[in-house]
């Protein structure tokens, strides 16, 4: 059979690991080729072979595309050849239009005579092709991450790409925005484009995929073809290695009294103080309980979190919340903590860790009065607690000393998960506890969701991913627009039931 | 020797760069300044000297540290607040002739306000730091000028000059001074012993992480030699400098600040990433304003110790001192963007610089080659050390 792309027995070392051993990867021309794999499997590595961010002789194997043996020693060199990476991480400025960064590098016109007519214009076509209904001369800063996403492959396509690569593209996306992507990719495949998809979410790849290969511990275990028939448990078997028939760990409810109440929640927008981003908001969570708040991307969902820890979002907060029956005041997030409350960001980059510090560090940052006294940090007793929430999370690192940006994107969210568990709180959110991490890990992860509950912990999850929501939670919210559009117990809820309540609100509104 | 040892020797040798780097200096002066027959740097005299020249670059370098660890903020104005206070300094104890001590406590706290003033813009109404400190340099300046009317205030009491300028013992034998210096020498080394084994001992016994027996006791041997040797330099001239022992006093309480407090970690916290600091409970903006105010109280005690070293209070007094204390902790391993940073690293600096300063003068090299000079070493340590931390990244 004729082959595209062909990686051939690719290994890559790094001092003291190896992290691709012999991988074989083979790319059929015009077809969705899905890369699967848990974190850490080397996936990323082996694109960043083939997109020559590991130069040629860093590594040992042969790359051939499109007949020819390739020798990439930068990116340039396989962008000229046609391969385009879009990475996790999207490379836009956002203080920059639409149509400069579609031709940042690559400017239309001459040198010292850009042509901004001709810009703007071929800008505007490429938007068409990836169906984007915006102007180009509008500042990414004020697009949505989903359409960011499209400029990005607005921008690969002006480069006259062959082969696509894209690096978890939905992980930051809702479920329509992550929709229309997709359907981007199957029509893009009509036209005969080539792509390869990076993803954890196994439903998404089930439905573009036309082939997938499952790397795991560096090492490529199977190709599963679309002919033959794949579905998500066979993926997952092949990826964890081991038959997880229950993606959510089963535990036994076991709901106390109410612990935390929200009355007529708002909160205003912190730059445009007209626009309402909590509107009236009312929930109550109990203890021993999972509540859910479902909703899409922009629903206010992580605003509301954070505006009611510590008021850390929005402007003009007006509400009433009560901790065991009693009014609290919660202005600041030290206040928060004090209050037993604890919120784990969405953002665990940004927001969340503070990458350059040891774990150790990072662990007993929420609370350093826990260990030390009139100020002074013990340095043992820091140890001994830092040791002990790395075991409990199951964390897997060289020692506490190591320093959080080496950690793989599991192992941080448990550190994260950590940090926040250190303050010892009573009332949990969790703001997509398990965005971007592999399969197992979300199980470790659910895991100790479960065992939070069970200490009569209170957990208020926010998730993008319906699934997970379904299957974690006891109750489940579901929020629209800065609203809360509905309520569903556990045995109620259904994945058409929120969308249904989400649609219906909206259109309401309109 | 086995592999594992030798990669320690390695990292011990990478975490210690600027140590080595200050080593090879001071032994490149002291060859070329012997070569050229112009006495030793590492004579008693000069040794002395070096102390009393760089006093005042260590403290603010302290301060500065702190302002940088932020997140990459720096102050600009400390050499015009070391003017102003100097000013004000001369004009209370030499012009209005009022107590020493009354007045010392004033200068201090007009630091204090001073670096308030600046915090309070920068940490709650968040105007850059670069431009509140800009303009500071400039207004501290202009009000220390006015105050001072352009004019040089001298001489100040000995009395003042006493408690910076004069050394310790107060006596003219030659051998009890040297005694004295020794025997200080020996307690402050007793507890530093005292202090790192057991802290080496507790370790040993919970089992937590620690370094090899023998890297311990080589360090602490090393140490001790050295400062045995310097002690027995002071010794042989005029004795322990006092200057000196406020500057150990300063290095010890910073240093423990920012490694063993918890306001001292919370800076470190917020510099690595400002965000993540906010939403684990961290007051970011108490920590910067306190920052900026530790400066101005800092910068005050520079001042105190440059007028006496001068004994006068000048309008030019401070110039360019800021960039001294910048450079030092560049130099140091402070890292521009915040987060990273030591108190002892931003002191090494600041002694290469000193040395850089005082080898040149020895050698009588032109004033405007040695600003050159120290202008490229300072780009060349930074650059060092971004290289040798890409080629760590590299290797992950």
């Amino acid at each position: 059979m004729n082959h595209m792309l062909e990686m051939k027995s690719i290994t890559k070392t790094f001092p003291g690991v190896k992290a691709l051993d012999k991988v074989n990867l083979q790319i059929t021309e015009g077809e969705i080729h899905a890369i699967v794999g848990e974190n850490g499997a080397g996936k990323s590595t082996l694109m960043k072979v083939l997109s020559g961010v590991y130069p040629h002789n860093s590594y040992d194997g042969e790359i051939i595309f499109r007949g020819k043996e390739c020798k990439f020693s930068h990116i340039h060199e396989s962008e000229q050849e046609g391969i385009a990476i879009i990475h996790q991480e999207l490379a836009l400025v956002p203080l920059l239009s639409i149509g400069e960064n579609i031709f940042l590098g690559n400017e239309r016109g001459k040198y010292l005579n850009i042509n901004w007519e001709e810009t703007y214009a071929k800008a505007d076509e490429y938007l068409k092709l990836v169906g984007l209904q915006e102007s180009s001369k509008i500042l990414i800063k004020d697009i949505g991450i989903g359409k960011q996403q499209l400029v990005e492959i607005a921008k690969a396509l002006t480069k006259n790409v062959k082969l696509l690569i894209l690096d978890e593209p939905t992980a930051s996306l809702n479920e329509r925005d992550s929709k229309n992507l997709l359907d981007l990719l199957l029509d893009f495949k009509k036209k005969g484009l080539t792509s390869i998809i990076i993803s954890h979410k196994l439903n998404e790849i089930e439905y573009v995929a036309d082939t997938v290969t499952v790397i795991r511990d560096g090492k490529t275990i199977t190709t599963l073809k679309k002919e033959d028939g794949f579905d998500e448990s066979s993926i997952i078997k092949a990826m964890v290695g081991r038959d997880l028939s229950n993606r959510f760990p089963s535990r036994k409810s076991n709901i106390g009294e109410t612990i935390f109440e929200v009355k007529n929640w708002k909160a205003y927008h912190p730059l445009y103080s007209e626009r309402l981003i909590c509107n009236d908001i009312n929930f109550t969570v109990n203890r021993g309980e999972v509540v859910g708040i479902s909703g899409l991307m922009g629903a206010g969902r992580t605003e509301l979190a954070m505006s009611i820890f510590g008021h850390s979002y929005g402007k003009n907060i007006s509400g009433q919340c009560y901790i065991n029956g009693k009014e609290v005041n919660l202005s600041s997030p030290k206040v928060a903590i004090d209050n037993k409350l604890s919120y784990v960001t969405e953002d665990r980059k940004g927001n969340g860790l503070v990458l350059t510090n040891s774990i150790k560090k990072n662990i007993t940052l929420t609370k350093l009065s826990r260990i030390s006294n009139n100020l002074k940090i013990d340095d043992d007793l820091e140890v001994e607690l830092a040791k002990k929430y790395i075991t409990e999370m199951n964390t897997k690192c060289s020692s506490e000393e190591q320093i959080v940006e080496n950690l793989s994107g599991g192992n941080q969210q448990k550190v994260l998960l950590g940090k926040s568990l250190f303050a010892e709180p009573d009332i949990l959110f969790l703001d997509e506890p398990t965005r971007g991490i592999d399969v197992g890990a979300k199980y470790e992860i659910y895991t100790l969701i479960n065992q939070m509950v069970d200490k009569g912990k209170a957990v208020i999850m926010i998730s993008s991913e319906l699934p997970e929501l379904l299957g974690m939670c006891d109750r489940i919210y579901v929020m629209n627009e800065g609203q809360i559009v509905g309520e569903l117990s556990k045995e109620e809820a259904t994945q058409e039931k929120i969308m249904s309540l989400i649609i219906q609100s909206s259109k309401e509104t309109n | 020797m086995t592999n594992s040892n030798q990669k320690k020797i390695i990292k011990a040798l990478k975490n210690n760069t600027m140590l080595i780097a200050l080593v090879a200096v001071v032994l490149l002066f002291e060859l070329l300044i012997r070569g050229a027959d112009r006495g030793s740097m590492l004579a008693p005299a000069n040794i002395s000297n070096l102390i009393n020249q760089n006093a005042y670059v260590v403290i603010l370098a302290v301060g500065m540290l702190l302002c940088i660890i932020t997140g990459g903020n720096i102050d600009l104005s400390v050499g015009s607040t070391v003017c102003l206070v100097g000013a004000v300094a001369g004009t209370l104890i030499v012009t209005l002739e009022m107590n020493i001590y009354l007045s010392i406590i004033i200068c201090l706290l007009l630091g204090i306000l001073l670096g308030a003033w600046q915090g309070y813009w920068i940490a709650y109404v968040r105007i850059p730091a670069f431009i509140v400190t800009l303009s500071g340099m400039l207004l501290f300046r202009g009000i220390a000028n006015i105050i001072l009317d352009g004019l040089t205030i001298s001489p100040f009491p000995k009395e003042y000059l006493r408690i910076f300028t004069s050394y310790l013992p107060n006596t003219t034998t030659q051998s009890s001074k040297l005694i004295f210096t020794l025997i200080i020498a020996s307690i402050l080394l007793a507890i530093y012993i005292f202090f790192n084994l057991r802290g080496y001992f507790t370790k040993l016994k919970k089992g937590y992480e620690h370094s090899s027996k023998l890297a311990t006791i080589s360090k602490l041997v090393a140490i001790s030699l050295v400062v045995l040797i310097f002690a027995s330099a002071l010794g042989e001239h005029k004795g322990l400098p006092v200057v000196l022992i406020w500057l150990t006093v300063i290095i010890f309480v910073y240093n423990y600040f920012t490694s063993k407090t918890v306001p001292g970690r919370q800076l470190y916290a917020m510099g690595g990433n400002e965000k993540a600091a906010i939403l684990s409970g961290i007051d970011t903006n108490k920590l910067l304003f306190g920052a900026y105010t530790n400066m101005g109280f800092l910068s005050a005690i520079a001042a105190l110790v440059c007028v006496a070293r001068f004994n006068s209070a000048t309008p030019s007094a401070g110039n360019m001192y800021e960039l001294d204390a910048i450079g030092s902790c560049f130099i140091g391993g402070a890292s521009a963007y915040g987060g990273t940073g030591t108190v002892s690293g931003a002191i090494i600096g600041a002694i290469l610089m000193g040395v850089l300063n005082n080898g040149m003068s020895i050698l009588g090299i032109d004033a405007n080659w040695q600003k050159a000079v120290k202008g490229l070493v300072l780009l060349a340590a930074v650059v060092f050390d971004v290289m040798s931390k890409k080629r760590a990244a590299n290797k992950n």
